[in-house]
């Protein structure tokens, strides 16, 4: 299978993972949608180091964009890629956030370490977070 | 640039989550059992998905940006930190959230 194929693939089968088979339900979660945006922000910046540097380099056979060039970045935007990125990191950073998160709330719902539960933030910052 | 570049990646995301814990009170690595029994299926999973894709060629590592320590099945030791790394930041990112938030998220005690 290309990488295209795996990463839809992946999503998929994580969120149906997540629906039917933990019921986690992550996915129809407010606070899933918000922290993902966060985290794939922030993937968007970290992953365009790892392929705008050529650290990792892709095979255009796998992908929809072309081949990673030996020397200097790809794209920064088109040839199917996302800040040097393929598109297809979206899919498999996705799955891999998603994956954890099931895990992590289905953990936390069976009784492994439910408690000391997250928040409240510190005074310190709670002025800026809590500013509509 | 150098053999430490891809773990550099990998250090600045966790120090750039770090502050959570602290300042949000997010208590993930205060859970650290629950946060070691997440992240080794996920480590497994990505670790089978990585070492096809390595296989098939789908991706590779430039040489002159890793540390050349291999795991198994041509793995680099920074891909296996990456499947730790990023789990724990995601987490991090949830819990932050939820502190900030408190929307329901699946784990309270039902009612």
């Amino acid at each position: 299978m290309t990488y295209t194929q795996l990463a839809l693939l992946a999503a998929l089968i994580i969120a149906v993972v997540d629906l039917y088979v933990f019921k986690t339900k992550l996915l129809t979660r407010r606070v899933f949608w918000v922290s993902y945006s966060i985290v794939v922000f922030f993937q968007l910046v970290t992953n365009g180091i790892l392929t705008g540097f050529g650290i990792v380099k892709y095979d255009g056979e796998a992908i929809i964009g072309s081949t990673s060039p030996q020397e200097g970045a790809p794209e920064i935007l088109g040839d199917g890629r996302i800040a040097f990125a393929p598109v297809e990191d979206l899919f498999f950073g996705f799955s891999l956030v998603l994956l954890t998160l099931v895990i992590w709330v289905w953990l936390g719902r069976i009784g492994v370490q439910r408690n000391p539960r997250s928040g409240p933030p510190r005074k310190s910052v709670e002025k800026i977070l809590r500013v509509k | 640039m150098s053999q430490f570049a891809y773990l550099g990646v990998l250090v600045g995301s966790l120090a750039g989550t770090a502050w959570l814990e602290f300042f949000l009170r997010t208590r993930v690595y205060r859970r650290a059992i629950r946060l070691v029994f997440t992240i080794i299926p996920v480590l497994i999973v990505f670790s089978i998905w990585d070492a096809y894709a390595i296989a098939q060629g789908h991706w590779n590592f430039d040489s002159r940006y890793v540390t050349g320590v291999i795991v198994f099945a041509d793995i680099p030791l920074d891909e296996i930190l990456f499947f730790i790394v990023i789990p724990i930041c995601a987490i991090l990112s949830f819990e932050a959230v939820r502190s900030a938030r408190d929307w329901e998220s699946g784990d309270e005690v039902s009612k």
